[in-house]
């Protein structure tokens, strides 16, 4: 027999599909003119409109972190980001971690340390780890785990995460 | 998610304008809350009012002495301010308590005031919830309520108001300043979040054409004895079973003056006037600060599943007094709690 669950309220009427919104949005250094639906959220902009599938999509709800970017040079969850709210914006993703052809020390690190397994949580981990470095506030490795807290790592290599973090730490100069 | 449209107002006035000319329109900031609950289909709102770009993102000295925080003022950013680092430490520390990063630099302050209950069954639109559906009952009375209210529940809703930031700021009584279409008021923040009684559709006292303009906090900021306990089921990036936000003037050994609100136990921040004053000229040691939390908690009632948070919150509520006692609070990355 099956078993049906009604809602108790009926999901609303979708309104009439508003018109596109003009954004410009400067992604990884390049300067993009695009059209874009209010709803579209800055992970699905960076995955189905620009190809730039190394953001991943995990929880879609801003509990994983997999979908974490930088937006003006801060860590942010792409998943709960309207792309229309950032027009004007500039955003990192993974793809635009290297710089004159060579690995981000973070990148670097996390395969010196083997700081992932499975590697989904990866590229959010390391745009949030980059997040973490220009805010400056966390020198130990206690307050480099409270401060990643928002990046879950199902494999469960964390460890390897927070020493790679600290190398990364130490290579650009600050405290580890 | 629905399909809705989308409008960027540049001026507070104009802000308040659209909100009032579309019932089903939401103001939207920092997103982190009113986003996930579009998600799920509980927020369906026909027009989304982009107020994430209006000049309110300055934090300024009043010339009373105390502090003014634009409502879009990031978390992250309102925590690691220099005068609310040094002056207000309790509010640092309760921010840094809630949320991750990521969304502590996305979520405003404004908007934390505004965030609706974790109970899993007004995310659930397939189930019963008298917030979400007026009338169709509470599925968490005799449901799964581990996480549930303890304090000031009702017949119809026994949700709780997730927030740590306000729960220090109900502590260090601030004010909401509001702007609707007849200009500002201001409300005290006890006044701000509302209990469920008959109407849990209601999480707050701001009529549906206003916004939250600032947060103002009072000069005395309690630096020396303070202490935000959080007590919760990981030791990181998860909501408060109980929380507890103790600031004390200290007179030598004894309390001059007491402060004290409980997060996670209620539909608002918790705080109980007379356990405070009866802490007043008592020596600060574990009976005085029992005797207070027996005040704190003497009509908590416990569910099935919770009924643990009421003798939880009882030593959450001493601990947290010893700490700010001794002049030890609670540190946010060191999850130790001596």
């Amino acid at each position: 027999m099956v078993r049906t669950i009604e809602a108790t309220r009926p999901i609303s009427e979708s309104i009439p599909t508003p018109p596109k919104i003009k954004v410009s949005l400067k992604i990884n250094g390049d300067l993009k003119q695009l059209q874009i639906a209010p709803w579209t959220s800055l992970l699905d902009l960076l995955r189905d409109t620009l190809d730039l599938t190394g953001t991943k999509k995990g929880c879609d709800h801003g509990q994983c972190g997999a979908c974490t970017v930088l937006v003006d040079g801060r860590r942010v969850n792409s998943c709960l980001t309207l792309a229309v709210m950032k027009d004007g914006s500039e955003v990192t993703t993974i793809e635009g971690l290297m710089a004159d052809g060579k690995l981000h020390a973070l990148q670097q690190a996390f395969i010196d340390h083997d700081a992932f397994q499975c590697g989904y949580c990866t590229p959010g981990q390391i745009c949030s780890a980059a997040g973490l470095l220009a805010e400056g506030k966390a020198h130990t490795a206690e307050e480099i785990r409270e401060l990643m807290s928002g990046n879950i790592c199902r494999c469960g290599a964390y460890p390897n995460i927070v020493a790679a973090i600290q190398q990364a730490m130490s290579a650009m100069g600050g405290n580890s | 998610m629905i399909n809705f449209q989308y409008a960027r107002p540049n001026e507070v006035a104009d802000a308040v304008r659209q909100i009032a000319a579309d019932p089903r329109a939401r103001f939207i900031a920092g997103g982190t809350n009113l986003l996930d609950l579009m998600k799920s289909d509980v927020e369906q709102p026909s027009r989304l009012i982009d107020i994430s770009r209006l000049p309110l993102k300055s934090v300024e000295e009043t010339p009373d002495g105390g502090l003014r925080i634009g409502a879009l003022v990031p978390n992250t950013d309102l925590a690691y301010h220099p005068l609310v680092e040094s002056r207000y430490p309790l509010l640092a520390s309760a921010i840094m308590a809630g949320a991750s990063q990521q969304l502590r630099n996305m979520a405003s302050t404004g908007g934390n005031l505004m965030q609706r209950t974790r109970c899993y069954y007004f995310y659930d639109i397939a189930t019963p919830c008298n917030k979400r559906e007026p009338g169709s009952g509470c599925s968490a009375i005799e449901g799964l309520n581990r996480m549930h209210a303890i304090l000031g529940t009702s017949e119809s809703c026994i949700a709780v108001y997730p927030s740590d930031m306000s729960i220090a700021l109900a502590a260090l009584e601030a004010t909401v300043r509001v702007m609707g279409p007849g200009g500002e008021r201001t409300m005290a923040f006890a006044d701000f979040h509302r209990l469920p009684g008959d109407t849990p559709e209601r999480d707050n006292n701001l009529e549906p054409n206003e916004i939250i303009t600032a947060i103002e906090l009072p000069p005395q900021g309690f630096a020396k004895n303070h202490s935000y306990l959080k007590i919760r089921d990981r030791l990181s990036y998860a909501f408060a079973l109980v929380s507890v936000a103790a600031a004390l003037e200290m007179d030598g050994e004894a309390v001059k003056e007491a402060r004290l609100a409980l997060g996670g136990v209620a539909h608002k921040p918790w705080r109980v006037e007379a356990a405070e004053a009866a802490l007043a000229g008592q020596p600060a040691n574990e009976a005085s600060f029992a005797k207070a939390a027996d005040i704190v908690l003497s009509g908590a009632k416990g569910f099935e599943h919770n009924a643990f948070k009421i003798d939880l919150a009882r030593r959450a509520i001493i601990r947290t007094l010893t700490q700010a006692a001794n002049g030890t609070p609670q540190s946010q990355s060191s999850k130790k709690i001596r």
